[in-house]
């Protein structure tokens, strides 16, 4: 390379770097249909949003509004009907499982073992798509790995069986794996559905902190209106295929707006952070 | 934090390979006309030492000639079953998945039936036609199993239950058609009902050892090119894709290669069942469930299997002998249920 063409390079990294922006999403569309000959039964019309480095993005909406079918997108897992998610410049979808999986972890609700396997062996899966196809972990395999136990707060768990182990320790193991994989964005899909409120909240703090530590772009999709207001910084909201609004959660936590996509009495307030607070409001 | 080297993988090899060669021993010792351990050490290193014309005439015939070939099967068939069956294993996300079980053996016996139906009108070099079996075999298996894999999917996703039972509906088709080829058929081909149930005593040419040596080779080592990316296989398709598999080259390759082992195993040995189910499973005990060493462990623990399982058949009953097939499925039936019953419970 010449020195011209890597001062070129410098720059524009400089350049990106100062108003980089991670993950986009460009008027996205999608319909699923059973039939192709049928009218489609589920449509995610254009939606569009963008994320930096470092920053988490909470996907909310009431069931079937298309959250996870939004996440796949994202994760190059579906293609989309129109428009495109570039990840650092890349067409998600179009990148090779090896590469998408260099670039984009995972974490999916549930993560099911046909076979006992430890906590550690869990965690070096993630380094699969760093290796050739029939290899031996390398050291740095394992120091990645023990590593990334370590940012969860697991380290204690790595000779432990996988379906020994609670709830709130089986997902930070699952985590831990997704850090393995050092991804430049990190997906869940409802990472805290059997957890409890103790373990949520670890949860969570534990991405806000890696997400500030590590540089990740973080989405989220989760039912967890007050968590996504505390942790998030942007907010999508959907409803029935649409996304309805993205902003800050203080733009989008408006009890009118609430109310109407969850279809139920709510009341917002401030909390004491200075962010929004849902709570159910028993009728009357 | 203990993952797996090179060193670990050949030292458990090793120990499998030295069980073996005892179990090949054993082997060449026992059956209807004894032997003794000196007489077959010395015949071994005089026909290592390239003296053949030393090595003795009265038993060797019958050590050499009769118990070593069905030994060599027995090595290969054994280690297709059961590297056949841990990929299926892994392909279809069921730890009771084996090729007996999914009736893709039996779908393996009607293509070698249909083969040995159709080979004599055909006119080609006998070469060939001598590997029209396998040919058939692999054919009927590789039909088998997607017809399996079709009925055992609902809503897209493979249903573990419905699996098994579309493999077992699916057997006992096959088994129907091929009573009825049997009977409507005169001749040669009711001698094929002993086969049917597993038996290592047909005499083959020497090429069809090297076809069988050779095909084994070639498919175990492509099974094993995807031995990382089957364990994350195992955790569901979505999982591995997420993890940088390439899910549908590992689907493929693994399928055509697990088809033809259970062709080529079908093809000279007929349907030898739960050699696929009980060896994985048991190496999976001793040695953990990563791929990379289970399939070249299980390859050697179907060896061991099939060699003991086939000298017991040859000497329980001495001087007549049982089917190889009825001494595993007496050991592998009861084997299974407890697993069906422990998976329920």
């Amino acid at each position: 390379m010449s020195a011209a063409s890597s001062h070129a390079q410098r720059l524009a990294e400089a350049g990106r770097s100062a108003y980089e922006v991670r993950l986009s999403v460009e008027q996205v569309s999608y319909a699923y249909s059973a039939n192709p000959a049928q009218a489609p039964l589920f449509t995610l019309e254009a939606t569009s949003f963008q994320a930096k480095p470092g920053e988490i993005v909470a996907i909310l909406g009431p069931n079937a509004s298309g959250k996870s079918t939004l996440l796949k997108l994202i994760s190059g897992a579906l293609a989309p009907l129109s428009g495109r998610i570039l990840l650092n410049g890349f067409v998600t979808h179009s990148l090779t499982p090896r590469t998408r999986a260099q670039r984009i972890a995972v974490v999916q609700q549930e993560s099911t073992l046909l076979f006992p396997a430890r906590a550690w062996e869990f965690v070096l899966q993630g380094r699969h798509a760093h290796g050739r196809s029939l290899r031996f972990e390398t050291e740095d395999d394992v120091i990645i790995a023990k590593n990334a136990l370590a940012q969860v707060g697991a380290a204690d768990l790595s000779d432990r069986w996988m379906d020994q182990i609670s709830g709130g320790e089986k997902q930070r193991v699952i985590l831990a794996r997704a850090l393995a994989q050092q991804p430049l964005l990190l997906l869940l899909d409802e990472p805290t559905l059997h957890l409890d409120i103790a373990a949520q909240v670890d949860l969570l703090h534990t991405l806000r902190r890696l997400a500030a530590e590590n540089r990740y772009t973080v989405v989220v999709v989760t039912h967890e209106l007050n968590l996504a207001a505390e942790y998030a910084d942007q907010v999508v909201l959907m409803q029935r295929g649409r996304c309805l609004r993205i902003g800050p959660p203080a733009s989008i936590y408006q009890r009118e707006l609430l109310e109407q996509v969850f279809q139920t009495p709510l009341t917002v307030e401030l909390g004491p952070s200075g962010r929004p607070r849902v709570s159910v409001q028993s009728e009357k | 934090m203990r993952p797996l080297t090179l060193r670990r993988l050949f030292l458990q090899c090793f120990i499998l390979l030295l069980i073996l060669f005892v179990v090949v021993i054993i082997a060449l010792k026992f059956g209807a006309v004894p032997v003794s351990l000196y007489a077959l050490g010395r015949d071994m290193l005089n026909f290592i030492l390239g003296q053949s014309s030393q090595v003795s005439s009265d038993y060797g015939f019958i050590v050499w000639n009769i118990r070593w070939p069905r030994i060599l099967l027995g090595i290969i068939v054994g280690a297709s079953l059961a590297v056949a069956g841990t990929s299926f294993q892994a392909l279809l996300r069921n730890p009771l998945a084996d090729p007996y079980v999914l009736g893709v053996s039996s779908g393996a016996a009607l293509g070698s039936i249909l083969a040995l139906i159709v080979e004599p009108h055909l006119t080609m070099a006998p070469a060939l036609a001598a590997l029209l079996t396998p040919v058939g075999a692999f054919l009927g298996a590789a039909a088998t199993i997607a017809a399996v894999y079709f009925l055992g999917r609902r809503e897209g996703q493979i249903d573990s239950n419905t699996l098994l039972l579309g493999g077992v509906i699916t057997a006992s088709f096959l088994s129907a058609i091929i009573m009825f080829l049997m009977s409507t058929l005169s001749g040669n081909l009711r001698g094929l009902a002993y086969w049917l149930m597993g038996d290592l005593s047909t005499s083959l040419q020497k090429s069809v050892y090297w076809f069988l040596g050779i095909g084994f080779l070639v498919a175990a080592a492509a099974i094993y090119t995807t031995a990382s990316d089957l364990n994350l296989l195992l955790a569901g398709e979505k999982e591995a894709m997420h993890l940088g598999v390439d899910v549908p080259r590992v689907r493929l390759v693994v399928y055509i290669a697990a088809s033809l082992l259970t062709g080529l195993a079908v093809s000279v040995s007929g349907a030898i069942g739960y050699v696929g189910l009980i060896v994985p499973h048991v190496m999976r005990l001793i040695f953990g469930s990563d791929h990379r060493t289970l399939l070249p462990t299980a390859a050697l623990g179907g060896a061991i299997a099939v060699v003991f399982a086939d000298t017991l058949a040859r000497t329980v009953v001495a001087p007549n002998e049982l089917a190889v097939g009825a001494v595993t499925a007496v050991v592998g039936a009861p084997l299974f249920i407890y697993l069906l019953r422990r998976r329920l419970a």
